[in-house]
């Protein structure tokens, strides 16, 4: 089976959890270096982990968006294959423009780190599994996620909304915690799945999150 | 070879976007007794770019802000020759 490929920028620092948490699911998987190119044929899919990439200067995911193993990246989602951002993850995605929208500071302007109950919405074919609601956890300051009216509208026409929050922590429009591109392939969310894999971390809900990297196998 | 031109790319966040930054600023300016109508905070990127004509060293900064600098959707971007 192929590995699926973690990519690792300067300041990443989930790596070695979402690692960890593929090992639990007994999945393959292979750390990826920011500056190399990289064959997407030879990975079944791809994970961003989360961090604070180029400590989130300019802003936050602008300068891994631009770097040698994303231009790779941008290949894999033309290809089809399951690429999977999470908290600074998603916020490179967005700055790649390969999700829509952008994550901004909170509205409470502060650092959240808490549980959130998060709902799946909307989905299309790869995300039917998924039907109650998940408790995970988020780490972050800048979550909130914006978009123009358009952007919003296309988002519900499309099904493309994949999480919503239950009680929106950070100001996010339309309570988005997470979204997928209209060919359904790349997704992301700001909660932390690897940090929910088992009851004593507190949820094994994560667990649902990951293997939405083997179904679209 | 051309001599240096010194550049500034103003960013700023977008007028009809939320700026926590410009609000927790003009917060405490108010609290110093202040009297101000409006805070916005952006940034100011400055560029030491090898072009003898002005005109091109702003192209360039243009195409540096519509590449990398600047974000459309949250932001805008304005070049300026020092």
């Amino acid at each position: 089976m192929k590995p699926i490929g973690v990519l690792r920028f300067l300041g990443t620092n989930c790596d070695a959890d979402v690692i960890w948490a593929l090992n639990e699911l007994k999945a393959p998987n292979k750390y990826i270096w920011w500056a190399d190119h990289f064959d997407e044929a030879d990975y079944s899919g791809f994970v961003l982990p989360g961090g604070f990439s180029y400590g989130d200067y300019l802003r936050v995911g602008a300068l891994a968006a631009r770097t040698p193993a994303m231009e790779d990246i941008q290949i894999a989602a033309k290809k089809g294959k399951s690429i999977l951002g999470i908290c600074n993850g998603f916020q490179i995605l967005c700055e790649a423009g390969l999700l829509p929208g952008a994550l901004t500071k909170n509205s409470s302007l502060k650092f959240q780190d808490q549980w959130v109950s998060v709902v799946p919405k909307n989905m299309g074919s790869h995300w039917t599994r998924m039907n109650s609601i998940m408790r995970l956890p988020i780490a972050h300051s800048m979550g909130r996620y914006i978009a123009d009216e358009s952007t919003l509208k296309s988002l519900s026409d499309n099904r493309q909304i994949w999480l919503e929050y239950k009680d929106n922590p950070n100001g996010s429009m339309k309570n988005i915690a997470g979204i997928c591109n209209a060919k359904g392939n790349v997704a992301a969310l700001m909660p932390h799945p690897e940090r929910a894999m088992a009851d004593w971390m507190g949820s094994h809900d994560g667990k649902l999150i990951f293997e939405v990297l083997q179904w679209n196998r | 070879m051309g001599e240096t031109l010194k550049v500034a790319v103003k960013i700023m966040p977008r007028p009809e976007a939320l700026d926590p930054q410009g609000r927790a600023v003009h917060g405490a300016l108010k609290k110093l007794g202040f009297t101000v109508d409006d805070c916005r905070v952006g940034k100011i990127v400055i560029l030491e770019i090898n072009e003898d004509v002005a005109a091109s060293a702003i192209l360039k900064a243009q195409q540096m802000a519509e590449k990398l600098l600047y974000n459309p959707l949250i932001e805008t971007f304005e070049v300026y020759a020092l």
